[in-house]
């Protein structure tokens, strides 16, 4: 665990204690329950986001395609009557499919990541809510599908699997990221795609790889916030959450220049950015400050963070010209 | 001699751990053209910066036109008239000509609206583009002009600035021969203007032609000053280096074997004119020269896959290489040293180990998953081959030297098996001792068999190293020199596109 990640979860900590002590619900087995639910709905897709981000690049479709793969999970569910299985397997598909096209046009049309991803995010609501005029789509009235509902909604021992799916799709990832091949070569492209390349790295493939993986874990996330909203409104669902996928990765270390980030740091910005959210509930301010706090918080926290670096900086160089070397290699 | 316009007294610079200027002392007067030569880490350069206000002395004193000058800062030079033209331009290439000339200084109208006055600063660059004889206009813009037209508007920049004093950083090194002539008839007419001219380059008989005076750098210390009579090509060359020329060349210890890598009228996205054939052969360095822009960096891209061929083929150990990626001629074992090793060849935020073991990550792998250990095994290992001095394979490569740093991007190669190395600039920013470590490497892999194309600029370097030389010129191969034709004048005749014996068709 870095420097960075372990000052991270001390916030982390200091926050959760703090409203502990001035709403002693924080801790109460509902509160805890619902909010690893949504840390768990929040955090599949913000990993995803993560990986894109440390190559250097952005996805902002990502609400967007939560809204597009919503109402056609629910149409394929209720309008054709498929079997769930197969409608989740379809969005499961569809998902990579997005992250595919993104990946093309970005690597081998050599367009923007935030220009394409924009369009994305533009043209996905906008075919959602033509697809549904607008209007708002949700199951039929008595139709229910237990076995889906319990593996999205469900808990186990009180665990929402949501957030048991979150850590287990952050374990793999971990391994995928940290200690792979590929994970390697992504972080050498977010680095430095150039020296990349002239190492024989596929430097495209990779970064096609990391938007199709994006979008794999937003399309199973679109399956799990369909079924926890129940309807949806393709004008309004969705909304934002790129933002929040983004900002779980900046709070956890990722920077936007790339090359930079981990998973831990993802998982914990997610954290973070939930018990600011679940925080506002409990400590009665006003909810039409959530986004404000949600923003304050980020910007408190990278300013620090910077602050912080310049300082050891700063010492390591003093320490460095205290004591010169004699003979040092100069060209 | 009359009343020096500059004088230096006494300079020393020192940085933690180095000496860069010890007691250098170097007047000017009106109208002189002073030849400023010597190696590479000479201390041409901070010598330089000192009096362009760039960086302060440790010690000295700085007069311009008698009065002593102690906190000599950039403008305060500018103000003093003394001007730079850069080796490596400092041109906004969006930009026209005469908004680079008065870049910082606009003209400006409209009073208080502080508008650019863009017709006031077209009709002042005019003339001085006049007098410099270019053939472009002042609203061209930079981005269409050559290198050596723009080397023109550092000049015209010069000149605008009313200098009196033009310092002039190997402004040569990427210009033709008939470009090069024209510069040296600036100098001339500056001089008879009465401004005085410091000429810093690597080409004496530039300086033989135009310099009143020569002085001789080494070691950050002033070793000899010749005057006009005086000049002669091996003095300076004596003064230089402190010794005769003394050859840096060792034989091959195998003999030189078959073809290995054989270039078929491949032609270049730069030069798509141009097929270029050659071959190379096992146990054999070639050295590619060559001016800046003649193609042979892209030759070298080409073959390594960065770049797309436009046409030809290349075959390695008799079969066709595929050139689509840098994947199928790494396949093949023939491998790039790249020219800007920051750019191109390491990850400088990454340690050693993991460039090294970046090319060839799967062989460190077990189930797609990377073994750290055996990764840090090999990297010490070709640490230890190479002598890379770092406190262990775990260091930052950003914070190595820059021969230590070149040294990892070969290690990077040497951990695979090479057939073919292809070498660009590779000493290029590498101090002394470190150069002849790496010319012993490259001497070490020819002997082992693989085949050696080093691109170089340094005529030093090329005529000390190879076993056989290629010329490029403007896409095309102009000569081929053998190890018993080799000198200086016959590599810049053919860098150049005169034609001598040996020339090969295009």
């Amino acid at each position: 665990m870095l420097r960075k990640d372990l000052g991270l979860l001390v916030l982390i900590l200091v926050v959760g204690a703090v409203v502990a002590l001035i709403n002693p619900r924080f801790l109460s087995p509902i509160n805890l329950a619902n909010t690893a639910n949504l840390i768990g709905l929040f955090g599949i897709f913000s990993l995803g986001e993560g990986l894109v981000i440390i190559t250097g690049g952005i996805d902002l479709s990502i609400g967007s395609v939560f809204a597009l793969l919503g109402v056609i999970f629910v149409d394929l569910l209720v309008t054709y009557e498929l079997p769930w299985p197969l409608a989740v397997l379809i969005i499961l598909v569809a998902g990579p499919v997005v992250g595919l096209i993104n990946g093309f046009l970005i690597t081998r049309m050599r367009l923007q990541p935030f220009v394409v991803t924009l369009c994305g995010l533009l043209l996905y609501r906008g075919i959602a809510r033509y697809y549904t005029n607008d209007g708002t789509a949700g199951f039929a009235f008595g139709q229910s599908f237990p076995t889906l509902e319990w593996l999205t909604t469900g808990r186990t021992y009180g665990v929402p699997h949501t957030f048991i799916a979150f850590v287990l799709i952050a374990l793999a990832m971990g391994v995928l990221l940290h200690r792979s091949v590929f994970g390697r070569y992504l972080f050498a492209v977010g680095r430095n795609e150039e020296a990349a390349r002239y190492s024989g790295i596929q430097t495209g493939r990779v970064v096609a790889a990391a938007y199709v993986m994006c979008g794999a874990l937003a399309g199973l996330s679109s399956i799990f916030l369909t079924m926890y909203t129940r309807s949806i409104s393709p004008a309004s669902h969705g909304n934002f959450y790129e933002l929040y996928g983004i900002a779980a990765a900046v709070l956890g270390g990722c920077s936007l220049r790339g090359g930079e980030g981990s998973i831990v740091g993802i998982v914990l910005g997610t954290i973070l950015l939930q018990i600011l959210q679940n925080l506002v509930n409990l400590l009665g301010i006003p909810s039409s400050l959530n986004f404000a706090v949600m923003g304050g918080v980020i910007l408190i926290g990278v300013l620090a963070d910077q602050q912080l670096n310049a300082y050891r900086e700063r010492k390591i160089a003093a320490r460095a010209s205290a004591a010169p070397k004699p003979g040092v290699d100069t060209s | 001699m009359p009343e020096p316009i500059l004088e230096l007294i006494s300079i020393s610079k020192s940085y933690p751990g180095v000496r860069a200027l010890r007691d250098v002392s170097l007047a000017v007067a009106p109208g002189e053209v002073v030849g400023l030569i010597g190696e590479n880490g000479a201390g041409k350069s901070t010598l330089m910066n000192i009096l362009g206000g760039v960086t302060a002395p440790s010690l000295g004193v700085i007069r311009i036109r008698g009065q002593q000058k102690d906190n000599l800062t950039v403008s305060e030079a500018i103000r003093c008239g003394i001007a730079f033209v850069h080796q490596e331009l400092n041109l906004f290439d969006n930009l026209d000509v005469a908004a680079n000339v008065f870049f910082g200084r606009e003209q400006l109208s409209f009073g208080p609206f502080r508008l650019v006055d863009t017709a006031a600063m077209v009709a002042r660059t005019k003339p001085l583009l006049e007098r410099l004889g270019a053939d472009f206009e002042p609203d061209t813009p930079v981005a269409a002009l050559s290198l050596a037209q723009r080397q023109l508007v550092e000049i015209a920049k010069a000149l605008s600035l009313g200098a009196e004093i033009v310092i002039m950083d190997e402004p040569t090194s990427s210009l033709t021969l008939t470009e090069t002539n024209r510069l040296l008839e600036i100098v001339a007419e500056l001089k008879a203007a009465g401004v005085s001219v410091i000429f810093i380059t690597h080409r004496l008989n530039e300086i033989e032609r135009c310099a009143d005076r020569v002085v001789a750098l080494r070691d950050g210390a002033v070793v000899g000053t010749l005057q006009r009579a005086e000049i002669e090509h091996d003095r300076m060359i004596r003064l230089m280096i402190g010794r005769e020329l003394k050859s840096l060349y060792t034989p091959p210890q195998a003999g030189v074997g078959e073809d290995i890598l054989v270039s078929k009228d491949i032609r270049t996205t730069t030069y798509p004119d141009c097929a270029v054939n050659f071959s190379l052969r096992r146990g054999e360095i070639v050295g590619l020269a060559g001016l800046v822009g003649s193609g042979r960096s892209e030759l070298a891209r080409t073959i390594f896959g960065i770049d797309r061929p436009l046409g030809g083929s290349v075959t390695v150990e008799g079969r066709q290489l595929d050139i689509h990626s840098p994947r199928d001629a790494i396949a093949r074992g023939v491998y790039l040293i790249p020219e800007d090793r920051k750019r191109s060849g390491l990850i400088l935020e990454d340690d050693i180990t993991d460039n090294i073991s970046l090319p060839n990550l799967r062989k460190f792998a077990v189930a797609y998953l990377v073994d750290r250990s055996r990764e840090e095994e090999a990297a010490r290992q070709q640490s230890g081959r190479l002598n890379i001095r770092a406190a262990s394979v775990s260091s930052v490569v950003g914070t190595l030297s820059g021969g230590n740093q070149q040294k990892v991007v070969l290690a990077k190669w040497l951990a695979m098996s090479p057939n073919v190395m292809l070498f660009d600039e590779p000493t290029r920013g590498i101090d002394v001792g470190a150069k002849s470590e790496i010319y012993g490497l490259i001497r070490a892999l020819a002997d082992a068999g693989v085949a050696v194309l080093m691109i170089s600029s340094d005529m030093e370097e090329v005529i000390g190293v190879s076993d056989r030389i290629l010329v490029m010129h403007e896409g095309r191969i102009s000569g081929e020199l053998e190890r018993d034709q080799f000198s200086e004048h016959q590599v810049m005749l053919l860098a150049v596109g005169k034609s001598t014996n040996s020339e090969l068709p295009c």
